[in-house]
């Protein structure tokens, strides 16, 4: 491990920490775009999040202690994910302790840490939400192990920079199990992202809100982290995305600054594109009644495990 | 010698339970001496057969106990210490919190109470160094009834009578088809030690039928579906000390046969029997886990969540059979050690959740859910220590339910090219149904937590809830550090487990790094995970986060009444009940439960909502099958005229039968 590899390591951080309000902001302009609206500014969220950390907290009476500390902890597990992840580069330290299984625990550990605050102060708000996001999670939460796995019995390894490298360099396109998870996690994407069709996160009504009913009793810095952890979350998914199944660009091996640079380029162009894409599906598809994402996810949940029969039965 | 002691401490649990009668009604002798007493035994038993662990000999001993002509066998090897540490260290945890919980007025008198624990204890015990069937079967017998007693500490109650029952029933149901396996085990040569077992050559039917004898006999004490019925009874009737008991090591007693016969007496296994356990696991997992996030019970629901742990162990356990039957004997290690592993695991986890129960039960006098809510502004010692037990059940890292987990899904993924198709494509099904399994349990623990120690009491009552007292914060913080050391340092606990995957799979799991703290199963492939550096980076994030935000900004906060999108008056009615935050589960798989709905009329002055459900299991195996056997017992019972005469006759028929025959012969 050479201090290059750190640096890569906290540069991966530091670039999704900065990014991923960046990334939000692009999708809400697109969408404007797309819907004949004027277009917020690409910062507009940078604002928000510098207003939220500026004002007065506000805690319910009889909030405890978990719900101070979720806030950090859900931030804390987004910005550590943002580390394991191989958004640019291969060669990360952290990544030797947690592959991609710790990974999915990660981000479970971050929705338990969310549903038990939201449960925290006991409205009837804060419930409905926490069991609606773990009724979206039972089913997500799976769909997205089932797809890592596809990619793990390609290239033998659960850690994510090993799949990329493997990946990558592979001359083949995508394998026919690939494809069905690929389906998969884009769903799995807009659904744990609370994105249209099975979230709205531009609404406070009460039939359809999951996440912003969680959030819902945060205020100042708390909500700031929370708002923060759900871009940063976004941008994770994404970069997922990318290292499963679109790894061109990232600097394998042992990369030095010209790897780098032509990385973090890359990197900016495909985020541009999944940003577009995923305005574009936001767009064009309309918000489903809550009983219906199980079905949704159950979608998603079946591809997944049949990308990996596929996998299995091809012998690929 | 290790076994010498092992012993000497089983008749000290057995003397202390004694000691108990000696002033059966006060609670200072049980309570605060020989419970206590209890656990030091437990510490003293674990340390012992760790340390015959970490030796990995075999101790043999010929006691003359029992029949003339009958010593009892014992013996110490690797998987009988394994599952002794387990043993003595869960109930170390759980017998400090007893001498806390036990109390005068609750059903039987705390001495007869300590009698009946610590011969469970030391029944438990007997059953895991037990070397021939005699001796294991006596005391499998004393284990079941010793806890048949304690679950019927409140016998008063009808339901709990009804529970026992049930209990007691399955227990034998189980034990006869043991007795069954042993017979066919010792394979014509009526020697019953577990000696001569392994050294009996089995034809490849009988050994099947040995096998799924022993199955059917230790999966009706771990609880696999469909025997688990008991389980959801009998873990909620017993005091929560019980429970823990019960649930934590008692099923593990199960799981410790099973690989005994599967594994060690019945010689190299041949693969397909583990098909059984496989799917039978599977189905198990996902059976349970579906059950715990519908009730409404906090300890039948964790009942249920040990239903699904049950079906994780045994899906181990069908792995690791399939693996060595087909000659992979690394992957059948790593099988294997995730079983064990897992063992632990639940003994610690499951043993902190039901006694943390306990003491909200004590606290609230409330067992239903619906009636609990914002404990943990009233008792912080037992909502924090549990919250440990709720992330370790739902696998989150860096605990240790996830090690396990990660261990089992690990042998799932380097299963492939198995020389059978069909279990090539059993295999992505059985990962697909773990990592559901997995991810439904985390919507329990989020249910169970967060109903009971988070947003508002629901009941005025609860304002006087209690914290719990300082013996049971000092279990209940044992077996928390437990949970957390087993998920911190996995590769120190791997070594100890190598003696065991060494004596049964004749593999150990290799350690491809080089780290002392990176766990590196799989030799080749880039695959590792390291605890404490991933709990280290998290802490260091959140840290970080919190200094930053405090350096940067202001830290002014303001209390005030719960937002609410404004929308005004809150009462604690409006939040999810346990129903309530079950209703997507039940919703979507409405086949798999027999729900009974009471629901208001619009006009109702009194609007009343209840629901109830049932296992459909019980309408469709267990009612026809207690309905046939209550017909033929009355039809036998017709014999039965209770009249001298009728009894006369029928000596009259047997003679002239007898003569008959005798006379044409």
């Amino acid at each position: 491990m050479s201090a290059l590899d750190w640096i890569t390591q906290v540069l991966e951080m530091v670039v999704a920490l900065a990014a991923a309000p960046a990334l939000l902001g692009w999708v809400n302009q697109c969408r404007a775009w797309l819907q004949n609206r004027r277009a917020p500014s690409l910062w507009l969220p940078y604002r928000s999040l510098h207003k939220l950390f500026h004002k007065e907290a506000v805690i319910a009476e009889n909030a405890s202690p978990l719900f101070r500390i979720a806030p950090y902890v859900v931030f804390g597990a987004m910005v550590l994910a943002a580390g394991i992840i191989p958004s640019m580069g291969t060669r990360l330290p952290l990544v030797v302790s947690a592959d991609a299984i710790a990974l999915v625990g990660l981000l479970a550990a971050a929705r338990m840490f969310m549903t038990l605050a939201a449960m925290d102060v006991g409205t009837a708000f804060g419930t409905l939400g926490a069991r609606r996001e773990m009724m979206v999670g039972f089913l997500a939460e799976p769909a997205l192990l089932m797809v890592i796995f596809v990619a793990s019995l390609v290239s033998s390894s659960t850690a994510l920079p090993a799949i990329t490298e493997h990946l990558a360099s592979g001359h083949l396109g995508l394998s026919p199990g690939l494809a069905f998870s690929a389906v998969a996690f884009i769903l799995v994407l807009l659904a744990e992202n609370a994105r249209i069709p099975v979230d709205n996160p531009a609404t406070h009504l009460e039939l359809t809100m999951i996440h912003e009913a969680m959030v819902l009793e945060y205020s100042a810095r708390h909500l700031a982290l929370m708002e923060w952890g759900a871009q940063l979350k976004l941008f994770n998914y994404v970069c997922i995305g990318f290292a499963l199944f679109l790894p061109w660009g990232v600097a394998t091996g042992h990369i030095g600054p010209v790897g780098l640079l032509v990385a973090i380029p890359a990197l900016a162009v495909k985020l541009a594109a999944a940003g577009a894409g995923l305005a574009l599906i936001e767009t064009v598809s309309a918000k489903m009644r809550v009983m219906r994402i199980p079905e949704f996810l159950g979608t998603a949940f079946l591809f997944a495990v049949l990308g990996l029969l596929v996998h299995v039965l091809l012998g690929a | 010698m290790l076994l010498v002691g092992c012993i000497a401490l089983l008749l000290g649990w057995t003397g202390i339970g004694l000691a108990g009668l000696l002033r059966p009604r006060s609670v200072v002798l049980a309570g605060r001496f020989l419970f206590p007493l209890g656990a030091l035994l437990g510490f003293a038993l674990a340390g012992l057969a760790a340390a015959s662990l970490l030796g990995g000999g075999i101790e043999r001993l010929i006691v003359p106990l029992g029949l003339p002509g009958l010593p009892a066998h014992l013996r110490l090897d690797p998987l009988s210490s394994v599952f002794l540490v387990l043993l003595g260290a869960s109930s170390g945890g759980i017998s400090l919190f007893a001498g806390g919980y036990f109390r005068a007025g609750e059903g039987a008198p705390p001495g007869l109470l300590c009698l009946q624990y610590h011969l469970f204890l030391a029944s438990m015990g007997l059953v895991l160094i037990a070397d021939d069937a005699y001796s294991f079967l006596v005391a499998w017998e004393v284990m079941a009834l010793s806890s048949y007693f304690l679950v019927v500490t409140q016998h008063r109650m009808p339901e709990i009578r009804s529970a026992g029952f049930l209990y007691l029933l399955m227990a034998h149901v189980g034990a006869i088809c043991l007795l069954l396996s042993f017979g066919v085990m010792q394979g014509g040569s009526w020697l019953f030690t577990f000696a001569a077992m392994r050294a009996a050559h089995l034809s490849p039917g009988w050994a099947a039928a040995a096998f799924l004898l022993a199955l059917i006999g230790f999966g009706a004490k771990a609880g696999l579906v469909p025997l688990h019925v008991w389980l959801p009874e009998a873990h909620p009737a017993a005091p929560s000390p019980v429970s823990a008991l019960m649930s934590g090591v008692m099923l593990k007693t199960a799981v410790y046969g099973m690989l005994r016969v599967g594994l060690d007496l019945l010689g190299p296994p041949v693969w397909w029997w583990g098909l059984a356990p496989l799917i039978l696991g599977l189905l198990t997992i996902f059976y349970g886990v579906l059950f715990a996030a519908v009730q409404t019970d906090m300890k039948r629901l964790l009942a249920y969540s040990s239903v699904e742990n049950i079906g994780i162990v045994f899906t181990g356990i069908g792995l690791t059979i399939v693996f060595a039957g087909s000659g992979m004997k690394a992957v059948a290690a790593l099988a294997l050690l995730a079983t064990l592993y897992h063992c632990l695991n639940h003994a610690f986890m499951k043993s902190l959740l039901f006694l943390g129960t306990g003491s909200v039960l004590h606290a609230t006098g409330e067992r239903n859910l619906g009636r609990l809510g914002g404990l943990i502004h009233r008792m912080p010692w037992v909502a924090w220590l549990m919250l440990i037990g709720t992330l370790a059940i739902a696998g989150i890292p860096p605990l240790n339910g996830f090690v396990s987990e990660w261990l089992l899904l690990q042998s799932f993924l380097f299963a492939d090219h198995l020389p059978h198709e069909f279990v090539n494509l059993l295999i992505p099904m059985g990962m697909a149904l773990v990592a559901l399994g997995a991810a439904l349990a985390g919507y329990v623990m989020v249910k169970f937590y967060g109903v009971i120690f988070l947003g508002q009491p629901r009941e005025a009552s609860l304002a006087q809830a209690h914290d719990c007292g300082w013996l049971e914060r000092v279990g209940l913080t044992w077996l928390a550090l437990g949970c957390l050391a087993l998920g911190l340092f996995p590769l120190q606990v791997i070594d100890a487990l190598g003696a065991v995957t060494r004596q049964l799979i004749g593999a150990v799991v290799p350690q491809a790094s080089p780290h002392w703290w990176l766990l590196a199963p799989v030799p080749g492939r880039p695959v590792s995970y390291g605890p404490l550096v991933f709990l280290t980076a998290t802490l260091a994030v959140v840290l970080l986060t919190v200094f930053g935000v405090r350096l940067t900004y202001h830290q002014r906060v303001r209390r005030g009444p719960a937002w609410d999108c404004g929308f005004g008056a809150v009462t604690p009615r409006m939040q999810d009940t346990a129903e309530g935050f079950g209703q997507p589960i039940r919703h979507l798989f409405q086949s798999f439960f027999e729900i009974e709905r009471e629901l208001p009329a619009p006009a109702d002055r009194a609007p009343r909502y209840r629901i109830a459900i049932r296992e459909r299991i019980w309408r469709l195996a267990y009612e026809p099958i207690s309905g046939a056997v209550e017909r033929l017992a009355n039809t036998a019972a017709r014999l039965q005229q209770g009249r001298i005469s009728i009894y006369l006759l029928y000596s009259f028929a047997t003679l002239l039968v007898l003569l008959a025959v005798a006379l044409l012969s």
